[in-house]
């Protein structure tokens, strides 16, 4: 085998090859996951000041925006309500430092900083608590940045 | 060969200074696990932090060790197989300023100035002083560069025909990446941080900082890794008993490395705000190109070890497996390569998730990510680091090794240690626990309205892995410091290596003999990758952030 003008071993030459069609592999799941699939990753939002009021807006029964604040050492809000089978915008901007969000067993994962919005979708189709960490160190409180969405579980205000 | 005192006289000093410090990185790395494992429930042990160890245990272990080290055997590389020494003046003040940088930057970390992790994502800010230090050390490691460049112009003018050594070659290489990605954070660090630290600026742009950080940290990955991947080709062969299977391969590997290893830094930071998708997409890509290179290098080193196993008698399809030197106390070196190997096949295959645009968002700053990277960095990089350095302080110093049978089975006992280790990191992580956190104070806290029950089975299991790697580093440090205060017993000043020979010596190619095209090409590419990733950031990015001590909510210096 002649590569460069110089003889390939046979063996080297499969392990090329074999090499560069599994890295093909890997790259096409890779796009397919994000086209065909229209896989969720994080969105660029322009910075507003009004995404630093914390709120969650319903748009309609199932469509919900929550406006999550990160901060030396809390989330606000730390709980949103929301049914079954909804669907829901996070806007996710900090007041301080760098803090992370991650949503247990939903695979949202966005870092919060100081002057800019990341937003990012999920649906929420099981009842049930879903905790939501501060995965990025963030000073002495970093292990206490906790919030929760309770899905399908309304408070007996509403 | 024998090389001159104050040649060997910096190279220990630039091996004995890291290691001694690295006592502290690998106490608190145990320590980590005792509070992650909940078997403490405060804040700080015997003085110390949790987030100060944390950031001992980054900043020397990823930085300062490693930096020293790369320099200390780059030294050595290029006197050996150029057969010059560097000169005396640059190799010296090299020296001096990563020292005074290490200085200033462990003054702040161990006064308690800087628990900013190894990372220092500003807002939160550190001391002025660490920030200097580490931007002093890191101009200190840029100046043999420019010695070693001039050596090897010179060796070519005067070896016409030759091909380069294939272990400078690979040396050069890795510094020509240092000091590209090491501009991005001089610059995040001398002219973003530092004026913001003393309060000549108020505020600095998060997004920013953070693309720069990446730039370079990245890249940072494979200057640790490279030393070891020329230790892999110059030296495993021959420590086998056999040669090298191909010579190009191992040119061919570190040219990509040179092209790819940049432009990739934007993988760590798929969950960021303001760099758009596509940006991230594209970065993703390049990064399946940087793995390329490893697949090469494990095929190569598979085939070397089986061509060596065979010439050592060994029969059949697996027999050639048992005729390899696994405990030959007089070939230790051996048992340092072939453990980090096996981890890194793990290392590899989970740096490849992360890597993954979407996969990425399952573990990403979760503990999962040091379980990946204590396969690959407490793999084989400080591996490799470890063992070369008893070679080199034996040789240099005319000392027998210290307890010889015992150096032979601490990269044994350590590679136990890091795959209990990392697997229990990688089972909490795909739980959901999160990396950088002391989970002892609320989560692994049954006292805590946190208390996560969960992930008890898992921080177990990580406290079992890292109270085997404590042991073997205990061992290695009795090794290690037993040879270098021995008394001398053989001629002292000496630099010799196991050099390989080249089963495939395939003919000169001047592309793979010559530098410049790959540097070029290298830029062009950082281009292609990083002007749209700078654009992003400013065109999203809103008002820069006040600085914050990790104590406070309030903003203030
Ligand atoms: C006894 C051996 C070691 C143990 C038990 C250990 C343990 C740990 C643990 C538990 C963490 C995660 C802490 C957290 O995220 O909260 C960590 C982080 C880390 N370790 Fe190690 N480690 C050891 C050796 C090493 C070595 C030899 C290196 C590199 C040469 C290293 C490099 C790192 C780095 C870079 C981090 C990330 C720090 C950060 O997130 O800021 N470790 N280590
Ligand atoms: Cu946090
Ligand atoms: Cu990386």
């Amino acid at each position: 085998m002649q590569f460069l003008g110089v003889e390939l071993d046979k063996y080297e030459f499969r392990a090329l090859l074999t090499a560069m069609v599994v890295m093909t592999i890997f790259i096409f799941s890779m796009l397919y996951v994000v086209g065909a699939r229209r896989s969720d990753v994080p969105q660029c939002v322009n910075f507003d000041k009004s995404y630093l009021t914390p709120r969650v807006d319903k748009i309609d029964d199932s469509t919900y925006e929550v406006y999550m604040v990160a901060q030396m050492w809390g989330f606000q809000p730390d709980e949103i309500r929301i049914p079954v089978g909804s669907t829901v915008d996070f806007y996710l901007t900090s007041k301080d430092v760098v803090h992370g969000f991650y949503i247990d067993g939903k695979d949202v994962n966005m870092m919060a900083e100081y002057g800019n919005v990341t937003k990012r979708t999920a649906k929420f189709n099981t009842a049930g608590v879903y905790k939501i960490f501060c995965h990025e160190y963030c000073g002495v409180g970093h292990q206490n940045m906790e919030a929760r969405i309770i899905v399908g579980f309304p408070s007996n205000q509403q | 060969m024998k090389i001159s005192r104050w040649l060997r006289n910096v190279i220990l000093t630039e091996l004995f200074i890291p290691i001694t410090l690295l006592i502290v990185g690998i106490y608190h790395g145990l320590m980590q696990t005792v509070y992650r494992a909940g078997l403490i429930h405060q804040s700080s042990f015997a003085g110390l932090d949790y987030y100060q160890g944390l950031t001992l245990h980054g900043v020397i272990n990823a930085l300062v060790l490693t930096t020293f080290f790369a320099v200390a055997f780059g030294h050595a590389t290029v006197a050996y197989f150029l057969k010059v020494e560097p000169r005396k003046q640059p190799t010296k003040i090299s020296m001096w300023l990563m020292i005074a940088g290490t200085a200033m930057a462990s003054w702040a970390m161990f006064a308690g100035k800087a628990d900013v992790l190894y990372t220092f994502y500003p807002p939160l800010k550190a001391h002025p002083l660490f920030y200097l230090g580490l931007a002093v050390m890191i101009v200190g490691s840029w100046i043999p560069l420019f010695d070693w460049i001039g050596l090897l112009k010179s060796w070519r003018a005067s070896h016409v025909g030759e091909k380069v050594p294939l272990a400078v070659w690979g040396t050069v290489i890795n510094f020509i990446i240092w000091f590209t990605c090491t501009l991005s954070v001089a610059y995040e660090v001398l002219f973003m941080l530092l004026p913001w630290s003393l309060g000549w600026k108020a505020t600095v742009n998060v997004a920013l900082a953070r693309t720069l950080f990446w730039f370079f940290g990245h890249a940072l990955v494979y200057f640790w890794l490279l030393p070891a991947y020329v230790m892999y080709y110059s030296f495993l062969p021959k420590l086998a008993g056999g040669k090298l299977y191909s010579d190009l391969v191992g040119r061919i590997t570190f040219a990509i490395f040179l092209i790819f290893s940049i432009p990739v830094g934007v993988h760590h930071q798929f969950s960021d705000p303001s760099i758009e998708p596509n940006t991230k997409l594209t970065q993703s890509l390049l990064t399946f190109g940087v793995a390329l290179p490893s697949f090469l290098t494990a095929f190569t080193m598979f085939a070397t070890l089986e061509y060596a196993g065979r010439k050592n008698g060994g029969k059949g399809l697996f027999g050639w497996i048992g005729r390899l030197p696994f405990f030959d106390s007089s070939r230790y070196l051996f048992s340092y390569f072939i453990c980090g190997l096996i981890l890194f096949i793990f290392g590899g295959f989970t740096g490849i998730v992360n890597a993954s645009y979407e996969l990425n968002a399952v573990v990403h700053n979760t503990a999962f990510l040091p379980g990946h990277f204590h396969m690959t960095v407490a793999g084989p990089v400080i591996l490799a680091m470890l063992g070369m350095s008893v070679h080199l302080v034996s040789q240099l110093k005319g000392k027998k090794i210290f307890a010889p049978a015992l150096n032979t089975i601490v990269p044994y006992l350590w590679m136990i240690g890091v795959f209990i280790f990392s697997a229990g990191l990688m089972w909490g992580g795909l739980q959901g626990e999160p990396r950088r956190t002391n989970l002892g104070l609320s989560y692994l806290n049954p006292k805590s309205d946190l208390f996560h029950p969960q992930w008890v089975p898992d921080t177990l299991l990580t406290l079992c892995g890292g109270f085997i790697m404590f042991l073997a580093a205990v061992f290695f440090f009795i090794v290690f410091f037993g040879t270098f205060f021995r008394k001398q017993t053989q001629q002292a000043d000496q630099l010799e290596f196991p050099v390989s020979e080249a089963l495939h010596d395939e003919k000169i190619i001047p592309l793979f003999n010559d530098l410049r095209p790959w540097v070029i090409l290298m830029i062009l590419i950082i281009l292609i990758a990083y002007i749209p990733a700078i654009l992003d950031v400013f065109r999203f990015a809103g008002p820069g952030a006040p600085p914050h001590l990790p104590g406070s909510p309030v903003p203030g210096l």
